[in-house]
């Protein structure tokens, strides 16, 4: 007896949405590249930041179909993400206060 | 679905054929029980390797200056002594022993979601187990820098430290693999009508393990790896003279190395969450603030590893946060003890040996747990910091807790794993000897410790004399009822009684099907109406 | 010997996830390292950046987001049952992944051609910023050039299978998984990008 749990989710992803996404993410890209020969000071590594999370959970959520399966994984992998924030930020605990 | 009394008209896992012959029967098994022994047969034979070492090492320390061994063995001793107890044996030992033998049938599944990534963990396991041993034999003399291999002394010495390290940085893939293969059997393959909260508690514990091991590995895995790259390029990662800060290696290394301490312990507090209900005849108490504690143990737990650190040169809003977030594990830690000892009362205890290791452990890890905070104070841990204190409160913790606890569960589920039962009066004899040897070793190490006497020293001063003595005899003791017990259940998995599907009386899953269990576990799917532990 | 006709795409990609989760926890590990020496080393570390080629660096990037688009694309081709064009998207994938590699060559290269290599008298001399960051450089564009590689095999290894029939309109978690690990490479690649090449 062959037992099969397929695929439930049935959403497929039109190619075009693929196309709007990558044009987004070189925008993005081209941006930060021309930001960082702006003189901002500090601002610079926040913009740079800014920027690559916007496209990290671009891909994460239309490339890595976040959007469209069940809740299951976006909460895992948002948990993942808070939890490594977190340890950043309790790492420079020590080192900005030493 | 109760099949008590005629559960040998079936094969068991033991003794069926498969496409292979003899050993190879074991070794290329993908059944998840049989996986399940080889874990505890590789961890029972490292077990006894590093237990001799452990006694050669209180032998050295009966008497000021040296007597058996040279300082440098000394530092070579409590290096392998810590490598093997900790990476070989206590981060396995509860999951990928019971935990692999049990978690699939305590939630009605024929086996784990990958049976074949299952096998692949063990294999990895003895692979990095062998690396690990092979830096003793090769190169310029076994490595001596505990086994936490502080940065800069692990790329600075000259002793054989790569195979060591590329030996911690293997057995992480293995408890990586492990863990990821639990939390997704947890997920999917829980039987009809298992809710997640009608799961056993033993089962959630491995939920909780299983996530650690996932999320805390990888930080150990790449900090192991940039000590060898430094050792190998010398890139100038955590050297000072190039740039480097050797406390960021520290900070990395207990990144991991302290939720690691909760992967051993979760399971263990699991394993005692199953055998306390069962000897007192009665529903757990706090079903639900046991799940919510060992959840909020692993959450809090990821994020106090600075607590190892109180000495090291860390800020000072550093060193109180993690202070407090050290109070603030105690905190769930306390509540399970709190639901066992509720369990227990009023409840109609039966006396048997698994009984007598579960209330033992508690008792041994509340001196753990209490000497905790000890360390976990600031004021006090400066006075306390790395003297024999340490050793001997996290010895309470991970011997005490952690191997009660395995104690506890091989004498639970002995009969289950092998269809016979131990001789249960040697087995209490045995638990005895244990008890009093073990405290005898380590109630002395609290007190050498408050006066002053370092750990990792292969000698010390006219003073701490006496105590040393009492806690090398502790370690003989210690020892002489470990062999009792090992060969109480060694003959008795050959010899001893045929047992019934269900000695114990126990509700959980495992008490359902025949002792052993036969190689699909059920006939057919169990359908869960009830929870782990009514015994009405 | 049992269970093996037994088949839970739903478990497959709930592993995959986790596996992804332990990546991103070894990378976040040396984002820590990184982020502790460019805070110890402001100014070593912005004139350091400044050796690194923007143009290579933005060009990888770019190379790395399309093929991140060919293979989620290759995804809805499986889907939709078109067997040619989920294996051309798989190739072009590949070939993208190959030319990521070529540059990363080129790139190294020159760096190793002007001494900027671990334990070389040069970056003794640049002193203690510049000897971390390019021993950073070097040790997490290295690393993540190896995952480059396994993912061209994992790829090669979909593609063949798509070619063999064994990856089908109603059994694709393979490639599905595939091109998650595709992903992730180019999410850890999104965050170095602009770490070493840009903030200068």
């Amino acid at each position: 007896m062959k037992h099969i749990m397929a695929n439930k989710n049935n959403h497929i992803v039109p190619y075009r949405t693929y196309v709007y996404v990558l044009l987004i993410l070189l925008f993005l890209t081209a941006t930060s590249v021309i930001v960082t020969n702006i003189e901002l000071g500090t601002l610079t590594v926040t913009t740079a930041l800014v920027l690559a999370s916007l496209k990290s959970i671009l891909v994460f959520a239309i490339f890595m179909h976040l959007k469209f399966d069940q809740p299951v994984y976006g909460i895992m992998t948002g948990g993942v993400i808070i939890l490594i924030i977190i340890v950043i930020l309790i790492t420079f605990l020590d080192y900005f206060f030493r | 679905m109760t099949r008590e009394g005629n559960q040998h008209d079936e094969i068991s896992y033991l003794r069926v054929q498969g496409r292979y012959r003899g050993i190879f029967a074991w070794i290329f098994s993908t059944d998840h029980k049989r996986i399940g022994l080889l874990y505890l047969y590789s961890i029972m034979t490292f077990f006894l390797v590093g237990a001799t070492l452990g006694l050669l090492m209180k032998l050295e320390l009966i008497a000021p200056g040296k007597t058996v061994m040279e300082a440098q063995t000394y530092n070579g001793f409590f290096t392998f002594h810590g490598v093997i107890m900790i990476f070989l044996i206590i981060i396995p030992g509860l999951p990928a022993t019971f935990g692999n033998f049990l978690l699939p049938i305590m939630i009605g599944a024929k086996d784990v979601a990958f049976p074949r990534l299952n096998l692949l963990s063990w294999w990895i396991y003895v692979f990095g187990a062998l690396l690990a041993l092979s830096s003793q034999f090769m190169g310029d003399g076994p490595p001596d820098t505990g086994w936490t291999f502080y940065a800069p002394y692990s790329f600075k010495t000259t002793t054989n430290m790569l195979p060591a390290v590329m030996g911690a940085f293997v057995l992480g893939f293995s408890s990586i693999l492990t863990g990821l293969n639990f939390i997704v059997t947890i997920h999917r393959m829980r039987a009809p009508g298992m809710t997640w909260l009608k799961m056993p508690l033993f089962p959630w514990t491995l939920y909780g393990t299983g996530w650690i091991q996932l999320l805390a590995t990888p930080v150990v895995g790449i900090t192991l790896l940039m000590v060898a790259a430094e050792r190998i390029l010398n890139i100038g990662f955590f050297d000072p003279s190039m740039g480097g800060d050797p406390i960021l290696y520290q900070h990395l290394f207990w990144i991991y190395s302290h939720p690691a301490v909760y992967i051993m312990i979760l399971p263990a507090m699991g394993a005692i969450s199953e055998i306390i209900p069962t000897f007192a005849r009665k529903s757990i108490f706090g079903y639900r603030a046991i799940v919510l504690s060992t959840l909020a143990i692993a959450f809090v737990g990821y994020f106090v590893w600075g607590h190892h650190m109180f000495t090291s040169g860390m800020s000072g809003t550093a060193l109180y946060t993690f202070s407090i977030l050290t109070f603030f594990v105690a905190i769930p830690s306390a509540i399970k003890v709190f639901n066992w000892v509720s369990t227990m009362h009023a409840g109609s205890i039966h006396a048997e040996p698994p009984f007598y290791w579960a209330a033992s452990f508690i008792f041994v890890f509340m001196i753990g747990g209490l000497t905790g905070l000890v360390l976990g104070s600031l004021a006090t841990n400066v006075h306390v910091h790395d003297t024999q204190f340490v050793v001997a409160h996290f010895h309470y913790v991970m011997f005490g807790g952690v191997g009660f606890a395995f104690m506890a569960a091989i004498h639970y589920w002995f009969p289950k794993i092998y269809g016979r039962m131990y001789d249960k009066g040697m087995a209490k004899t045995g638990w005895l000897i244990f008890f009093i040897g073990f405290n005898t070793l380590y109630l002395p190490m609290f007190y050498l410790g408050i006066r002053g006497m370092p750990r990792r020293y292969f000698d010390y001063l006219e003073e701490f004399h006496g105590p040393n003595i009492i806690s090398t005899i502790g370690a003989v003791v210690l020892i002489a009822g470990l062999f009792m017990i090992l060969s109480n259940l060694i003959v008795s998995a050959r010899k001893g009684e045929k047992a019934s599907g269900n000695p114990w009386k126990g509700n959980t899953l495992e008490w359902k099907i025949p002792s052993p269990p036969p190689p699909e576990n059920f006939e057919e799917t169990p359908v869960i109406t009830r929870g782990p532990y009514d015994f009405n | 010997m049992h269970a093996n006709g037994h088949r839970d795409d739903t478990a497959s990609k709930i592993g995959m996830w986790l596996f992804i989760f332990t990546e991103m926890l070894l990378f976040a590990g040396l984002f820590i390292v990184y982020s502790v020496y460019r805070y110890r080393n402001p100014v070593a570390f912005h004139l350091a950046a400044e050796e690194l080629s923007t143009f290579f660096g933005t060009l990888n990037t770019v190379i790395l987001l399309i093929s991140s688009m060919t293979v989620a694309m290759s995804l809805t081709a499986i889907r939709k049952g078109d067997n040619k064009h989920t294996m051309l998207l798989l190739g072009i994938t590949i070939l993208l992944a190959l030319a990521f590699l070529v540059n990363k060559y080129f790139e190294w290269g020159a760096k190793i051609e002007h001494g900027l290599v671990p334990g070389s008298e040069t970056l003794k001399e640049l002193g203690h910023g510049d000897t971390l960051f390019f021993g950073l450089y070097f040790f997490m564009t290295g690393l993540h050039a190896f995952h480059i590689i396994i993912g061209i095999i994992i790829l090669s290894v979909v593609l063949h299978f798509v070619r063999k029939g064994r990856i089908t309109s109603d059994n694709f978690v393979f490639l599905e998984n595939g091109g998650l690990y595709w992903h992730l490479v180019d999410v850890i690649w999104i965050f170095l990008f602009p770490l070493f090449y840009l903030i200068t």
